[in-house]
């Protein structure tokens, strides 16, 4: 523990402007993610374990994407879309056959595809750690606000996720595909009767969702390492967002992801060893005091 | 009661002609080969029927099994290392131990259902994971365990020998077979499937459904936590691995192919598990792209595992005979 040092940044402004916008773009990363499985949880009512394995699946495309164009937009296209259309491909072909079959169906569904993406994955681009590295077109001289060093590449990629963040909140309140959604995670059968094709929208949102994680994926692999297997690790986390905001609410991921990307930055300094061991101190006080989480609407 | 005794001495018939069996196949080839699978099935079977008490019994499909065999298997393994503790005191700490831990996070996690109770186990399970990750004096970090496990002989049993392990372990699953079949035919049994088909009627007639749970969850834990003290007999040590999400993953797996409405299935999906995987290791390296294939095919294909198929194709026939 070096608490002393966390008590010096805090009490020092540039420490503070540095890990809070650390905290910050972390928490947007993540918040993608978990917007995606709240979003296919809310609507479609699966927990899809595989989301971890399709945020990895997006950090290895906007990889190749990135090799092939030196464009890092269209490394993250890439990324984005081809995992929505490996998230469509998942629902039609297997998970589709197992809604309103019991936990345990979803659970080895997801795991198999886990499985399966994990190798194939291993298959194209081998067991090692991969890494993408900043690219050249952003690689700029970092901010200073108050004497604090914002990175460059930090502060583009909170500006781009909080615009998709944004996007998804204005597609989802206020169009007409947005509230057709909500009414169908609400009472799908009278969304069905009112003529509405519920097959086709459960696999647009899932697809959505999956988009997001690949999203997630690909904008995050300049700064973290790519290899096979490094989706479990977000799917925790991304877990532990969703119940700490309340599964299905995705202004309650938001307010959770900053709150865990927050921890994330702060606690690298005050306690380094302890950092996943306090995500999971906060989301069992958050079960204790409050089980549907900080905006959930009724108890699970 | 006398049924119950009834059940209980059939039981323990079965399981004295079990081990017979076990032993003289296995002393009689005396083949390595076979001895290896033995510990192995053991192992594997006690961590699938323990698992099998919460999911397919009270109908909690637990994602975390997996932490109570690494809690049994580093705590075993770090009592031996002291070189003051004998095998059966350090046996019956290790249980302790894993009984203590699911105890602490059944409380957390048995007050949700379905698809949270889930995510909450698998999240504690990698929490422990990464626990022994960070943890390195104590635990040796990634490396795992080194050094050995000491094997002092007691009762003249001499575990260091493959032979006194692989009888060990086969009595250690026969014995614990036996004890958790009376704890799913007794009254608290009867009370676990009544939470499993329907909590609110259980909870009208004034079972505490979280006291029930957490009993199921902390005897399951504690079963898991002996597979993990033999895993860590078989490869005298410890390692992370075991902590890991995957192995929980395997467990149900063997659940899932032996047959979850079967008492005996996961200990015969825990056999063809092991040969399952065993061939696929042998033939290629893409091992998690054909067993997530061969999942697949069982999962939405089949439905149900072989036991299932057994039990079902057997009712049909007495049905049609009366």
């Amino acid at each position: 523990m070096e608490l002393t040092e966390l008590l010096e940044c805090v009490t020092a402004l540039s420490c503070v402007v540095t890990q809070v916008s650390a905290g910050l773009t972390i928490g947007m990363l993540l918040f993608l993610v978990a917007s995606g499985l709240t979003l296919i949880f809310g609507v479609l009512g699966l927990v899809n374990f595989a989301h971890g394995s399709f945020y990895m699946v997006g950090a290895y495309l906007a990889l190749a994407g990135y090799g092939a164009t030196g464009s890092f937009v269209a490394a993250t296209v890439l990324g984005a879309l081809g995992v929505a259309l490996l998230g469509l491909l998942c629902e039609r072909l297997l998970l589709s056959r197992i809604y309103g079959a019991d936990v345990l169906m979803q659970l080895l569904v997801c795991y198999a595809i886990v499985l399966i993406l994990d190798d194939v994955v291993k298959i194209v681009w081998g067991a090692d750690f991969l890494s993408m590295g900043v690219p050249d077109s952003l690689r700029k001289p970092p901010f200073v606000v108050a004497g604090g060093i914002v990175p460059y590449f930090y502060a583009i990629l909170f500006l781009v996720t909080a615009a998709i963040a944004a996007l998804l909140a204005w597609g989802m309140g206020r169009t007409k595909f947005g509230r057709t959604v909500r009414a169908a995670a609400v009472n799908p059968a009278m969304v069905s009767a009112l003529g509405v094709n519920t097959t086709a929208l459960y696999a647009i949102v899932f697809a959505i969702g999956a988009m997001l994680a690949g999203a997630a994926g690909a904008l995050s692999a300049p700064i973290r390492s790519v290899v096979p297997g490094a989706g479990v690790s977000i799917l925790i986390e991304s877990f532990i967002v969703t119940v700490i905001g309340g599964m299905g609410s995705i202004g309650g991921a938001l307010a959770a992801s900053l709150i865990i990307g927050l921890t994330r930055s702060f606690g690298s300094i005050g306690f380094p060893l302890f950092v996943e061991g306090m995500m999971f101190v906060i989301m069992a006080l958050v079960l204790l005091l409050r089980p549907s989480g900080l905006a959930g609407r009724r108890s699970p | 009661m006398r049924a119950v005794s009834d059940s209980l001495r059939g039981d323990l018939l079965f399981g004295a002609l079990a081990f017979t069996l076990l032993a003289a196949v296995d002393l009689g080839l005396g083949s390595p080969g076979l001895l290896d699978f033995t510990i192995r099935f053991a192992t594997f079977a006690l961590l699938a029927l323990s698992l099998n008490l919460l999911i397919g019994v009270t109908g909690l499909v637990s994602f975390g099994h997996a932490a109570y065999f690494a809690m049994g298997a580093y705590a075993f393994g770090l009592l031996m290392q002291t070189g003051a503790w004998s095998i059966p005191a350090a046996l019956v700490a290790a249980l302790a131990a894993s009984a203590l831990f699911a105890l602490v996070v059944g409380a957390l996690c048995v007050r949700l259902t379905e698809i949270y109770f889930a995510f909450l186990t698998l999240a504690f399970q990698m929490l422990l994971h990464s626990v022994i990750l960070a943890w390195i004096p104590l635990t040796g970090g990634d490396q795992g365990l080194m050094g050995g496990i000491p094997k002092p002989a007691f009762l003249g049993i001499d575990l260091a020998r493959q032979d006194h392990l692989a009888l060990f372990s086969a009595f250690c699953l026969i014995a614990s077979t036996v004890i958790l079949r009376q704890v799913v035919r007794s009254p608290f049994g009867a009370a676990l499937r009544m939470l499993r088909d329907n909590p609110d009627r259980a909870a009208f007639l004034g079972l505490s459904v979280f006291r029930y749970r957490l009993g199921a969850f902390v005897i399951a834990g504690t079963f898991a936590g002996l597979a993990g003290v033999l895993m860590s007999l078989y490869v005298s040590g410890a390692f992370p691995s075991f902590a890991f999400w995957t192995t929980s993953g395997e467990a149900i797996f063997m659940i899932m192919l032996g047959g979850i409405t079967v008492f005996l299935g996961p200990i015969v999906g825990a056999a063809l598990f092991i040969l399952l995987n065993d061939r696929i290791t042998a033939l290629t390296d893409h091992h998690g792209l054909y067993m997530g294939a061969i999942l697949l095919v069982l999962v939405l294909g089949l439905r149900k595992g072989l036991l299932d198929f057994v039990v079902e194709a057997w009712r049909e026939r007495k049905e049609r005979r009366s």
